[in-house]
């Protein structure tokens, strides 16, 4: 036999260079380094907003008092609603069961005979429970605007002082809340585990399903020189790919990058070991194209969307899905992403997310070395 | 040319694509790992998304730097610790603690209260309570900010009454929400979810089965059989339907049973919009397989088609948050309507003709999809 342990650059560099031209000249190649980020920018830039504004809600006014009046315009005045004032009950609930009002509140029509008696005068509100999300921001904002409404109401009849204590928020990092500075960062996650999971776990697959990995046996080329060769284009690609996404979102949506780009860059290589790994392992494991994608999808592209803390908050999560979040390198990545973009190189805070991008890293390609070696001996 | 001749022509025509049907089937279900993908992940993911998918904010972390000595102060933070939204809570000692524990995502929000606070109360002057919020989690912040509001009111008024100020009574809100009295997210999520996943798997079956054929030689074995292209794509159509709508029953099954997701509408209509809506995504799958030469390509394709697809279906944030001009074009996506209509069968027991009303955007995305990807498909042999 021939030196089976030795890493030959010669025989890994021709190999490479194969691959290398392979991937060039491959036209989807350009759909990943270039499409694929700006497609995903241009929908978090434009398209996708947490911030939730302009909600549709009708007010149906049984008293025409003016103070119930009055405060409808209060509810007409808030950019949280964008309502719409009626005296026709039914029509409000058609619209609301056909999905066009999110939420119908009604003024009932002793409303402001209870006011000038002093007493409570509830407000009903009915909402579509269907939207979950969009239902309890409804109920959030109109119980502000509604107390609003009333401390206003006291203190411009003199019933009341101002309230004793008022609260002075301070927001940084992102002063004005807007949700696109935190989403276009974290979109470099979603890109990321898509080039390094999904398409090298297809690329490798595919030398399993065609033989050509027990071909490879009889020829002096390692398994180990190949898959690096094959995993080397790649990381380039992502990384080239993140730098897109990082441009535009710095110069189109005005994203403010506070950190280092060295930095950056550091924890893009770091979670895209990861994710090559956890690619390479699953080719390894299925050894079949459409069996590698379908696990990918769950294991590294769903997640992170999910999971990653990138939209859906991780803390409110139940605990044993919050357990499952912290073997997943996408959710370590997105921390590092909004707080190199938003609050500068924070090592406290860095430092150990990306030592478990590492840790994760080094599991996936232990694993992969120690199945591979098993099953070609 | 006989009656018989015609049937007997449409009978071979109609035994070929069974024998291609039934082997694009086992090419999927003969081999043990394709099968379990098949099953096991679309439930893991059912299963662990259902519970993750909430905008809502809880389990919020909050830090307290209190130089106060007085009873205000100390009243409040009782009350922050009382609530249900609250539930890790930090002293902290100096403003540099604060920093370190934001900065490090520690605490999501943090109170600080200066010495004079108390005191300034006592003698009927405004007191301010410092909040600082992790703007790096917008969407938290915002609500977090809106939690601590509701307290503060609270806790004014009964200052007010001390003092012995005159102050109006609240006005109540009573809420009730139609279709999902506690405001259940698993109940939005789970239907949601079902058509999503389906989605996923039509899309990933159909777009890698033609270039599978491709990779592995076999594709030009298909060309010289007597099929016809329009033959083989039906052969290619009818599995991907079969395997996506068993998927979404199998799915479907667990919402009703896991999650005792109520079903208030009509199973047949769903269904149907459901036959349609598949339909229109197999026909996206099978132009993604007639463009792509490798399998890797048609992943690629499926994910450029997917991403946008899923994130302006109002799934992830509502549509109403988007931008007017894009807001049209979310309706060219087939997914917009079966959530509308998936949800609305399921909570919202949605009359027929809602249901029509985006059934049949859906078909005529359907058509134009499934006559592209015949176009392309007959294209490509030429």
């Amino acid at each position: 036999m021939l030196n089976n342990s030795t890493f030959s650059f010669q025989r890994f560099f021709a190999y490479f260079l194969k691959e290398y031209k392979q991937i060039i000249r491959d036209p989807s190649t350009a759909l990943i380094a270039f499409v694929l980020p700006l497609m995903m920018i241009f929908i978090f830039g434009y398209g996708v907003s947490l911030d939730a504004d302009k909600i549709k809600i009708g007010i149906l006014l049984e008293d025409t008092s003016t103070e119930a009046r009055s405060l409808a315009n209060a509810f007409l005045a808030t950019p949280y609603f964008d309502a719409q004032t009626s005296y026709d009950r039914d029509g409000l609930i058609n619209a609301l069961t056909g999905g066009r009002l999110r939420g119908v509140l009604t003024i009932p029509s002793d409303f402001s005979q209870n006011i000038k008696r002093g007493t409570q005068a509830p407000l009903q509100v009915l909402l579509d429970g269907s939207e979950t999300n969009t239902a309890k921001f409804i109920l959030n904002y109109a119980e502000g605007v509604v107390a609003n409404w009333t401390l206003g109401r006291a203190i411009e009849k003199k019933k009341t002082t101002l309230p004793p204590i008022t609260m002075e928020p301070r927001v940084w990092f992102n002063p004005e809340l807007i949700s696109r500075n935190v989403l276009l960062p974290g979109s470099v996650a979603i890109i990321m585990s898509l080039i390094g999971t999904l398409l090298t776990a297809l690329v490798v697959a595919r030398e399993w399903e065609r033989g050509s990995m027990e071909a490879m046996m009889s020829t002096p080329i390692r398994i180990r020189e190949m898959l690096l060769a094959k995993l080397i284009p790649y990381f380039f690609l992502g990384l080239g790919s993140m730098t897109i996404c990082v441009i535009l979102s710095v110069t189109l949506f005005e994203v403010p990058f506070r950190g280092s780009y060295l930095v950056l860059f550091l924890a893009t290589s770091c979670f895209l070991l990861a994710a090559l790994g956890q690619g390479l392992l699953i080719s390894t494991l299925t050894r079949n194209q459409f069996v590698a994608g379908q696990i990918s999808i769950m294991a590294g592209y769903l997640p992170a969307f999910m999971l990653s803390g990138f939209i859906f908050e991780i803390s409110s999560m139940p605990w044993p899905i919050q357990a499952v979040t912290y073997l997943l390198p996408a959710r370590y990545f997105v921390t590092i992403l909004q707080s190199i973009f938003l609050s500068g190189t924070l090592w406290d805070l860095i430092l150990p997310d990306l030592l478990a991008m590492v840790a994760i890293a080094l599991f996936f390609f232990i694993l992969t070395a120690r199945k591979t070696v098993k099953r070609l001996d | 040319m006989t009656y018989t001749h015609h049937l007997r022509q449409a009978f071979t025509a109609w035994s070929s694509i069974k024998a291609l049907i039934i082997k694009e089937i086992l090419a999927v279900w003969r081999d043990k790992k394709s099968r379990f993908v098949l099953i096991g992940p679309p439930l893991m993911q059912l299963i662990i998304f259902a519970h993750a998918a909430t905008l809502d904010v809880s389990n919020i972390s909050i830090g307290i730097h209190n130089q106060d000595k007085g009873w205000y102060s100390h009243e409040f933070v009782q009350r922050i610790k009382g609530s249900p939204y609250f539930t890790h809570i930090y002293e902290f000692d100096n403003s540099k603690e604060v920093t370190h524990a934001i900065d490090t995502q520690k605490v999501l929000v943090s109170l600080q209260f200066q010495q004079n606070f108390s005191r300034l109360i006592h003698g009927d002057q405004m007191a301010k309570m410092q909040v600082t919020l992790d703007g790096r989690k917008s969407n938290a912040a915002q609500i977090v900010t809106g939690y601590l509001t509701m307290i503060l009111q609270d806790f004014n008024r009964e200052i007010l009454i001390q003092q012995g100020v005159q102050v109006p009574d609240p006005i109540a809100i009573q809420s009730r929400a139609l279709f999902n009295p506690n405001l259940d997210y698993v109940l939005y999520t789970v239907p949601c979810l079902v058509g999503i996943l389906s989605m996923v798997l039509a899309l990933m079956v159909t777009a890698m089965s033609v270039s599978r054929e491709r990779e592995n030689g076999t594709f030009d074995q298909l060309l010289v059989s007597p099929l016809q292209p329009w033959q083989i794509l039906i052969g290619k159509m009818i599995p991907a339907m079969i395997i996506a709508m068993g998927e979404s029953t199998l799915l479907m099954v667990l919402a009703l049973n896991l999650f005792s997701v109520p079903f208030t509408g009509s199973l047949i209509l769903l269904y149907c919009s459901m036959f349609v809506f598949l339909l229109s995504i197999v026909g996206v799958g099978l132009f993604i397989s007639s463009i792509a030469q490798t399998q890797q390509q048609s992943v690629l394709g499926t994910f450029v088609f997917m991403t946008p697809t899923m994130l302006l279906s109002g799934y992830a944030t509502p549509i109403e948050n988007m931008p007017l001009w894009l807001q049209p074009f979310t309706n060219l996506i087939p997914i917009t309507h079966f959530l509308i209509i998936i949800k609305g069968i399921f909570l919202k027991n949605m009359p027929t003709g809602e249901v029509l009303m985006h059934t049949w955007p859906m078909a005529l995305i359907a058509v134009f999809t499934l006559s592209l990807a015949g176009w392309m498909f007959n294209r490509r042999l030429e």
